[in-house]
């Protein structure tokens, strides 16, 4: 209780900051920090600088990056939307099947995004379980629409929202709510002021990956939706299809893509990288 | 009893409150009148918490009924349990929770806008609550900015700016560091003895049921095994539990004139006559311990073995195995004096005016 020095950080035996190094892990650390940062590099010294402005000035060009943009962004608002709710579902309930229920809806986190296309085909395309019948009582067809593109980028990028919420909804103290209930606060009062923006930090970082993910979409994305400049085009699909005809289209195009990674990483510093 | 300023309102709390869990049941009734204090005070996993639980509907009751005033809360025999939105309650949580994302203003407002109040008129009975625990300069402050103290009278505003039926705070000064208790304990008894309500509160310490209730129940294992004023509790133990929490040596025995033939093996003269089984109280400090067969003035000597040795604030606080058992208060300078240790024998010794003794069957007492 008199201990003066309580505040001081407490030193033992043992505690002693500086690590004993085997020297052996610096060669496979070095050659793997290469094989990871040697493409990124090899990128920037092969981007044809001088041309940029006219590889990335074209109006196909700024169609393709609109097109990403808008699809990657609308398919956020829809994961947000419909996967906040499954992440509370998971997070707050315990019922029979959360196991399983968790393990399909995470599964688009390993799929192979072309087999994720496969699937979506099957259901949503014209012959599809769904999409069969939105064909005959609507006349709606959905593959290869701007429509599907954001289909196929939810289906892909949801899960990575579901899982960052529901990590964040299990930091927030479910006696909260009951603190709420004493106060006269309904369910819903409860869930709209004081479970949502205790939860807002999580969602955005959520969103952060999923839009990030869904603007990377190519396999899901092209299987389903197809490659249509215009309204099906996304960037990944325009650099891949560019590779063939003119290569320096497509590093210009990686670069871009390579920018807005950047940029998305810089943002989560704060969350991700503080180790 | 602090008597409420106006009791205008009928709000009294008459409850049974039946919670079973797995190897273990809660079985206890209360009652506080309008504007009353009841303090719950027990040890650890007593049940206290689950008993509050109960009262504000989050923990669901196996039998039992809970009335406020007219209202009833809860009743097994017709089925009747009001969601805890829908109780007038007030509950000060241990760790306060404080939503984190909202400022002292806006966390005491939160309880009136969630039951529809206009925006413009909850901020100003927020701003007067604020006021009235001397916050008004924290009001745009978040938790986290807040002091531990400044926490609590948070909570307090925010659990009473509803102006509720019922209040329970659970633990409400455990959080706090010993010097900010102090404080914080006053302040709390004066908005208590403004409050026309009725209040329970839970504790497992005995100088907040003191201080702030005028009527303590002591909870062991789920049951009463104690009720009366703080004065009863402390002056007539019952249990060895209550008369350890209040630092006194509590022995039971069969009283012949003056003459008390303790359960437990040994006598003791005593001051007072009974003819019953009887409760015999002896302070720590009033005994005295000797390395020698005494001759002193004391009616009652008897030799034990120190089994351990404790700080107890400013004196050392001796167990003495008897029998009969005892724990004993000397000073450091007597203790050196004594050159006593842990495993040594002594002599004990304590004068018949200096224990107190009082009938063991409650229902006999004036």
């Amino acid at each position: 209780m008199t201990d003066v020095a309580a505040d001081r950080p407490r030193r033992h035996l043992g505690s002693e900051r500086s690590p004993r190094v085997p020297y052996g892990l610096f060669v496979p650390a070095a050659i793997g920090t290469a094989f990871l940062v040697l493409p990124l590099v090899g990128l920037l010294i092969r981007t044809p600088w001088r041309q940029l402005p006219r590889l990335l000035g074209g109006p196909d060009v700024r169609t393709a990056l609109r097109l990403s943009l808008e699809t990657a962004t609308a398919a956020t608002v829809i994961a947000i939307v419909l996967g906040v709710p499954i992440a509370w579902v998971l997070a707050r309930l315990t019922f029979r099947g959360r196991a399983m229920l968790r393990a399909l809806i995470t599964l688009p986190l390993v799929l192979p995004p072309v087999a994720g296309g496969i699937a979506l085909l099957l259901a949503y395309g014209r012959r599809g379980v769904v999409g069969g019948w939105l064909l005959k009582v609507f006349g709606i067809s959905l593959p290869f629409t701007t429509a599907a593109v954001v289909v196929a980028e939810t289906f892909v990028a949801m899960p990575f929202l579901i899982v960052s919420v529901e990590g964040a909804l299990r930091g927030v103290d479910i006696r909260y709510d009951h603190a709420a209930a004493t106060l006269g606060a309904s369910r819903w009062f409860t869930f709209r002021h004081v479970t949502l923006p205790m939860l807002a930090p999580g969602i955005a970082a959520g969103a952060v990956l999923c839009w990030a993910r869904a603007l990377g979409e190519f396999g899901a994305t092209i299987t389903f939706a197809g490659s249509y400049p215009g309204t099906t085009e996304t960037m990944p699909v325009r650099v891949y299809l560019s590779l063939q005809d003119d290569p320096d289209a497509a590093i210009a195009l990686s670069l871009v893509l390579l920018l807005v990674s950047v940029a998305i990483l810089a943002g989560l510093r704060e969350r991700w990288l503080r180790a | 009893m602090s008597a409420p300023a106006t009791d205008t309102r009928d709000s009294a709390l008459d409850a049974r409150l039946v919670v079973q869990r797995e190897r273990w049941q809660l079985d206890i009734e209360v009652f506080v009148p309008a504007g009353g204090v009841l303090a719950l005070l027990g040890p650890n996993g007593a049940g206290k918490t689950t008993a509050l639980a109960a009262l504000a509907g989050l923990e669901p009751a196996a039998r039992g009924h809970v009335r406020v005033g007219p209202t009833l809360w809860d009743d097994h025999a017709t089925g009747v349990r009001l969601a805890t939105e829908r109780r007038s309650l007030g509950v000060v949580f241990q760790d306060y929770l404080l939503f984190p994302t909202m400022t002292a203003r806006e966390n005491i407002a939160f309880g009136l806008l969630a039951k529809g109040w206009d925006k413009h008129e909850a901020g100003r009975v927020a701003d007067s609550w604020l006021a009235r625990v001397g916050l008004s300069d924290r009001a745009q402050r978040r938790p986290a900015h807040l002091s531990g103290g400044q926490a609590q009278r948070v909570a307090l505003a925010r659990a009473l700016a509803g102006a509720p039926d019922l209040l329970l705070l659970d633990e409400p000064l455990a959080a706090l560091d010993a010097g900010t208790r102090m404080s914080v304990r006053s302040d709390l008894r004066s908005h208590l003895s403004e409050f026309t309500g009725a209040t329970v509160l839970v504790t497992h310490d005995p100088l907040d049921a003191l201080i702030l209730a005028d009527q303590v129940a002591v909870i062991e294992d789920g049951r009463l095994v104690q009720t009366g004023t703080p004065h009863e509790i402390t002056r007539k133990p019952r249990t060895r539990y209550v008369a350890q929490l209040v630092g006194l040596n509590l022995l039971a025995g069969h009283a012949d004139g003056t003459h008390v033939s303790l359960q437990e093996g040994g006598e003791l003269q005593v001051a007072e006559s009974h003819h019953s089984d009887v409760f015999v109280v002896a302070r720590p400090t009033s005994v005295t311990v000797h390395r020698a067969t005494p001759h002193g003035s004391s009616r009652n000597v008897w030799s034990g073995v120190i089994n351990n040795v404790e700080r107890h604030g400013d004196l050392v606080r001796l167990a003495v195995t008897g029998p009969p058992d005892m724990v004993v208060d000397i000073t450091p300078d007597a203790m050196a004096d004594l050159q006593l240790a842990a495993g040594e024998s002594v002599w004990l010794s304590v004068k018949a005016t200096d224990l107190t003794v009082y009938l063991a069957s409650a229902d006999s007492e004036a």
